[in-house]
């Protein structure tokens, strides 16, 4: 083996080393993934079933936005006097919404619209919608990933 | 000898990925989708802006690209819109810090694209072009005039132009030269003499100058740059051609751009902007008052009566962006606006008072990610070789 060709093999365990490095830099930024994308699940305590559905698919990075939520009681009565909150943020960048989104009142059936969303960032995104009801308090938090 | 085909393949196998680096065919299919979302191509039409009907009128935007020029718009005569937003250098002057009559604390900000962004300034205080427009002008730093001042120009030089995109002006008999409620104590006076009636007009008269510069404004947008040929030639399964091919070290800063450096978390879109504020560690400007950004501008927001939902817009009733708009936390504490990337490399200094002279130090600024002086940065550390840094400027440069 001459000199040359050592180099040349030298070099590309560094390159490969190099290569390995940068993956798991951007890895590290990527969504987890085994992230639960389910949009409809049920809320933390069991206490309600929870349904989200964007007005518009696929979900737009930038423009205002809504989102219908559907509450039932677990074995899927619709829940139609709850109040609903709205919380979130990109648990990577450690902040919070861009806005200030707000739910509507009972829409009928189950159904709220929760209105002013905004995913101003790519990535993963968390939306944790607070339930308070006839069984009591509970949130349902779902994993958006734009 | 045996051992040495095996070698140089292994070794080719290695170089494999950072030749593939180098070509544009074999970016990623995230990044290939990346790089069509950041292309002019994508950019949507301008959305309308109900709060101005005349956002969209040609005369509405000749009246008001004759005011943004005219020096005529300033109790000194010396100056007007474009002596800070100049029209051959991007709308800006390239200064730390904007000069009008006085130095201002601000960097002068670019206007190209700026009506697609709900809100308007570094620090967001106006939520629509006309509303913006019309702070500069009562600035005593900027152009130092009072909103009585800029009727009776507009009475002098541009009765016909006004009254025919408008309708008629108020009477102006009577009226002081100079009144307003951000003037001098005497212009306040003035302005506290006047009766509710007349205020009112001159206040409908003043927020019409600024939809005039604000429909002028609305036509200054983008202009297609290396990349959007780049990304154009990528979307079309073409190789680049001519200046649209991009050298190794351009390809290479695009794929940091998109990738480890995360720059285009917040620099995403056609425009290269979330058009949202972020606390990003930029140290304050030495010897001005603390900036606190979007902090302090959201009450004057609130308190403005030119804004969406004042008695002056077209649209009260549509004012989504201040409805859900942030109104406190720390989030808001020194967070400043995303600014567009687009011809970025040519409007050096950086930052919204100009605190960093170059873009190779707006890059070391990133990757260093210092804390910052007040409230929390949103920007983690990275490590960027030599080289890295020169590929993330010269990929900047593909943006001119």
């Amino acid at each position: 083996m001459s000199r040359n060709t050592k180099l040349l093999g030298a070099a590309a365990m560094l390159i490969v080393l190099a290569a390995a490095v940068f993956s798991a830099m951007r890895f590290f930024m990527a969504p987890p993934d085994d992230l639960d994308l389910a949009r409809s699940k049920a809320s933390a305590a069991g206490l309600y079933r929870v349904t989200i559905a964007p007005e518009l698919e696929p979900i737009e990075q930038g423009p205002l936005q809504a989102f219908l939520v559907t509450v039932t009681t677990p074995d899927g009565k619709p829940v139609d006097d709850a109040k609903l909150s709205v919380d979130g943020g990109m648990p990577q960048h450690g902040h919070g919404l861009p806005t200030r989104p707000q739910a509507s009142g009972p829409l009928g059936e189950g159904r709220y619209r929760i209105e002013g969303l905004r995913f101003h960032m790519s990535g993963w995104w968390v939306l944790k919608i607070g339930i308070e009801g006839p069984a009591g308090r509970d949130e349902a938090d779902f994993n958006l990933v734009l | 000898m045996a051992v040495r085909l095996p070698t140089i393949a292994v070794a080719a196998l290695a170089l494999a990925p950072l030749l593939a680096a180098c070509n544009p065919d074999t970016l990623t299919e995230a990044e290939r989708k990346q790089v069509a979302s950041l292309s002019l191509a994508a950019l949507a039409p301008l959305p309308p802006d109900p709060t101005n009907r005349v956002a969209d009128d040609p005369a509405a935007a000749a009246l008001g690209e004759a005011l943004f020029f005219d020096t005529a718009m300033s109790p000194s005569g010396t100056v007007a819109c474009g002596t800070c937003h100049q029209a051959d250098r991007q709308f800006q002057d390239g200064l730390p810090l904007g000069k009008g009559v006085g130095a201002t604390d601000r960097r002068t900000m670019p206007i190209a694209g700026a009506a697609y962004s709900p809100f308007q300034f570094w620090d967001g205080r106006a939520d629509s072009l006309w509303a913006q427009a019309l702070w500069p002008m009562e600035e005593a730093r900027e152009h130092g005039g009072t909103r009585a001042f800029y009727v009776h120009v507009v009475a002098q030089k541009y009765r016909d132009a006004y009254e025919a995109v408008f309708g008629p002006l108020p009477d102006i008999a009577g009226l002081p030269p100079a009144a307003g409620p951000k003037g001098t104590a005497a212009e306040r006076a003035a302005w506290e003499a006047l009766d509710g009636g007349r205020q009112d007009g001159v206040n409908r008269a003043y927020a019409n100058i600024g939809k005039a510069i604000a429909a002028y404004e609305r036509t200054l947008l983008p202009a297609e740059t290396r990349f959007d040929r780049f990304a154009a030639a990528l979307a079309a399964g073409r190789e680049p051609e001519g200046d649209a091919r991009f050298s190794d070290l351009e390809t290479e800063g695009l794929t940091l751009f998109l990738g480890s450096a995360n720059c285009v978390t917040c620099h995403n879109g056609p425009r290269f902007t979330d058009d949202h504020f972020h606390n990003t560690g930029v140290p304050q400007a030495a010897g001005l008052p603390e900036d606190h950004g979007r902090a302090q501008a959201v009450p004057l927001l609130l308190s403005d009566p030119f804004n969406c939902q004042g008695p002056y817009s077209d649209a009260p009733g549509r004012c989504d962006e201040l409805r859900f708009m942030i109104r406190e936390g720390e989030e808001l504490e020194r967070a400043f606006k995303t600014p567009s990337l687009r011809g970025a490399a040519g409007r050096a200094p950086y930052m919204h008072s100009g605190q960093i002279a170059t873009l190779e130090d707006v890059v070391a600024h990133y990757s260093a990610a210092p804390a910052a002086p007040s409230g929390h940065s949103e920007v983690n550390p990275i490590t960027l070789t030599d080289r890295g840094r020169a590929a993330l400027v010269a990929f900047l440069k593909t943006l001119e």
